[in-house]
């Protein structure tokens, strides 16, 4: 069993773990950077060390000083949290070779999972449908012709070398697939100095669907159910609710069963989430696979009523998975809000600042995530999160309902903040019938 | 003369307070009597006394000595400079267990001079001064962790 763990991150998950480790009785010991010298929840941690200047590069994400700290605080284990080094494959190396248990999956389950195409093919392996594609580039016209008809139409046209949305395009019919590809193929040899292009099914108005699982060293794997995380904004999610609103229970069964597949395929151990995406038609295709705890795992906690990060914890110190998957229900409906130091009328730009004044809402059914309190600097070195705003009621209307109020009861001045864009979400007519997908935000709000 | 008397076992008795709690500075004052006694290693001196109306001065009256006691006053900061941890590790003096430290109190530092080592992952990490002056203080001792931005030598400088 694990007694002392360094948390080599910042912010409200450093905060998520401590309190984890604490309930655990595990001492819990956290690193800072000078950007967050004096930060309040630095003082819940049985040990904080200085590690280095703001910059991450030299701070969170620098190895050599992270292993230095648990080195000087003789832990036996590293908690990386989300972002920085979660998913550093060299980060989880390090620590083996040093005899540090890193609380997250072992090194070739992490290394699978976090190649896309290698992610692909252990779905494929493990019969789970994936995003209909091309195997890689394509040269010719002809063939790619033939794919597209064989995939479907809509499809995307891709560059290899693309990424940030750019070197995309949709062609809807075989009239239009010529000089679409040709042009496409011109684009990305511009743009990117590589012409190879792919193909892949688009789908029409998809939602995000992820799976929550877990798994231990001797086999055993477990799903949480789902999170819908559809709600998003050039890629980052905004809100986040469980259980998914448009699953019928066969889909979901059939979803969390496939989520298993994959992870026990790749010898997953810990916490991981599998994301697919919804088409309209209810069918899912396999996406991307996390190999890491995610920002907003309180909503599987507040549905099935299990702490993962103290499972986290757990299954890194050998404990067995002993729960049967047949005993997790989810129960009600959980939402969860990003709040980010970021202004909505000014295309979300950040706004760093200090917090004045900070007054957290209550009452049944709410959850605050957040480090911050009253004086502190939200410092533009680093994401600008505020806080998780978390709710949980008995159907999706009365959570939406406690949102509303919950996001209303908050006060955070004078920084501007993202808490009127998620009560303009809550309370726009298709996000309460559920008529959105990824494009939502972006076409009716912001 | 009896007053002078009284004068010395008034200073002899708060002397005797300093040490006992340990103070750097004492002042006193009692009608137009007012004792001002400033304390640097290894005994206190009077640094100033009123005289009483129509007496004659004490004996002593006028020195004034800077403070150089471990516990240092808020005037002798102001001037030095202090050498901070570049990285997280462990702090040794001595570039091995039986050598000499690398400088001691009162040693003169160049830029270049390796003042201390700071050990990161079985790596010994030599630390330079970057700085001209003397070393006034010592923070830190051999074996103990330090932390990035920990202070570990104040430095007079030239």
């Amino acid at each position: 069993m694990i007694s002392r763990v360094l948390i080599a991150n910042r912010g409200e998950i450093a905060l998520r773990i401590i309190r984890a480790c604490h309930e655990l009785d595990i001492e819990a010991v956290v690193v800072f950077s000078e950007a967050d010298r004096g930060e309040t929840y630095l003082e819940y941690a049985d040990e904080a060390i200085c590690i280095g200047p703001a910059e991450a590069a030299k701070s969170y994400l620098n190895i050599p000083a992270i292993m230095s700290a648990a080195e000087i605080a003789d832990v036996d284990a590293i908690h990386p949290g989300y972002g920085f080094l979660a998913e550093n494959q060299h980060f989880a190396e390090v620590c083996r070779d040093c005899g540090i248990v890193f609380i997250g999956p072992p090194v070739e389950a992490m290394q699978m999972l976090g190649d896309k195409i290698e992610a692909r093919k252990i779905a494929e392996k493990a019969k789970v449908p994936v995003v209909p594609g091309s195997e890689g580039a394509i040269d010719s016209e002809a063939e790619a012709l033939k794919l597209a008809e064989e995939i479907g139409y809509p499809v995307l046209v891709k560059a290899a070398s693309g990424g940030g949305g750019r070197g995309m395009r949709v062609v809807h019919n075989d009239m239009s697939f010529r000089s679409a590809f040709s042009a496409a193929r011109q684009e990305a040899e511009a743009a990117f100095g590589d012409g190879n292009v792919y193909l892949e099914k688009f789908i029409l108005e998809p939602r995000h669907v992820e799976v929550q699982v877990m798994a231990d060293s001797f086999g055993n794997a477990l799903h949480f159910y789902e999170r819908d995380c559809t709600i998003q904004r050039r890629h980052q999610k905004m809100v986040e609710e469980s259980p998914c609103p448009v699953l019928d229970e066969k889909t979901r069964e059939k979803l969390c069963s496939a989520a298993i597949r994959i992870i026990k395929q790749a010898n997953y151990e810990n916490a991981a989430t599998v994301e697919f995406l919804l088409d309209k038609d209810k069918n899912f295709y396999f996406i991307e696979a996390n190999a890491r705890i995610q920002v907003e795992h309180p909503v599987t906690e507040m549905v099935t009523g299990y702490d993962l990060i103290k499972w986290q914890l757990k299954v890194a110190g050998g404990h067995k998975l002993d729960i049967k998957q047949k005993n997790i229900k989810h129960r009600g409906v959980a939402i969860e809000c990003r709040i980010n130091a970021e202004d909505p009328e000014n295309n979300f730009s950040p706004c760093p600042g200090k917090i004045e004044q900070y007054v957290v809402p209550g009452g049944p059914g709410v959850r605050v995530d957040s480090h911050m309190c009253q004086g502190s600097v939200i410092s533009p070195n680093y994401d600008s999160m505020i806080c998780k705003l978390i709710v949980h009621n008995t159907d999706r209307a009365e959570a939406i309902n406690t949102m509303k109020r919950a996001l209303k009861e908050f006060i955070i001045s004078p920084i501007k903040t993202t808490i009127p864009a998620c009560l303009d979400i809550l309370s726009h007519n298709l996000y309460v019938k559920n008529k959105v997908d990824t494009s939502f935000v972006e076409r009716q709000l912001y | 003369m009896a007053e002078k008397d009284s004068d010395l076992r008034k200073i002899e008795e708060l002397i005797e307070l300093m040490k006992k709690n340990d103070l750097a500075e004492i002042e006193i004052s009692h009608g137009e009597d007012k004792y001002h006694l400033k304390r640097s290693q290894p005994t206190p001196q009077v640094v100033h006394q009123m005289p009483f109306a129509g007496g004659v001065p004490a004996a002593d009256a006028g020195h004034v000595h800077k403070v150089q006691s471990a516990g240092t006053t808020e005037e002798a900061d102001h001037n030095l400079i202090d050498i901070t941890a570049p990285i997280v590790g462990t702090f040794y003096a001595q570039p091995s267990p039986d050598a000499e430290p690398f400088v001691d109190a009162g040693s003169h530092i160049e830029p270049d001079s390796v003042v201390c080592i700071i050990e990161a992952m079985k790596v010994m990490n030599e630390i330079k001064a970057e700085t001209t002056g003397t070393i006034a203080e010592i923070c830190v001792s051999s074996g103990e962790a330090v932390e990035y931005g920990q202070v570990l030598f104040r430095v007079k400088p030239d």
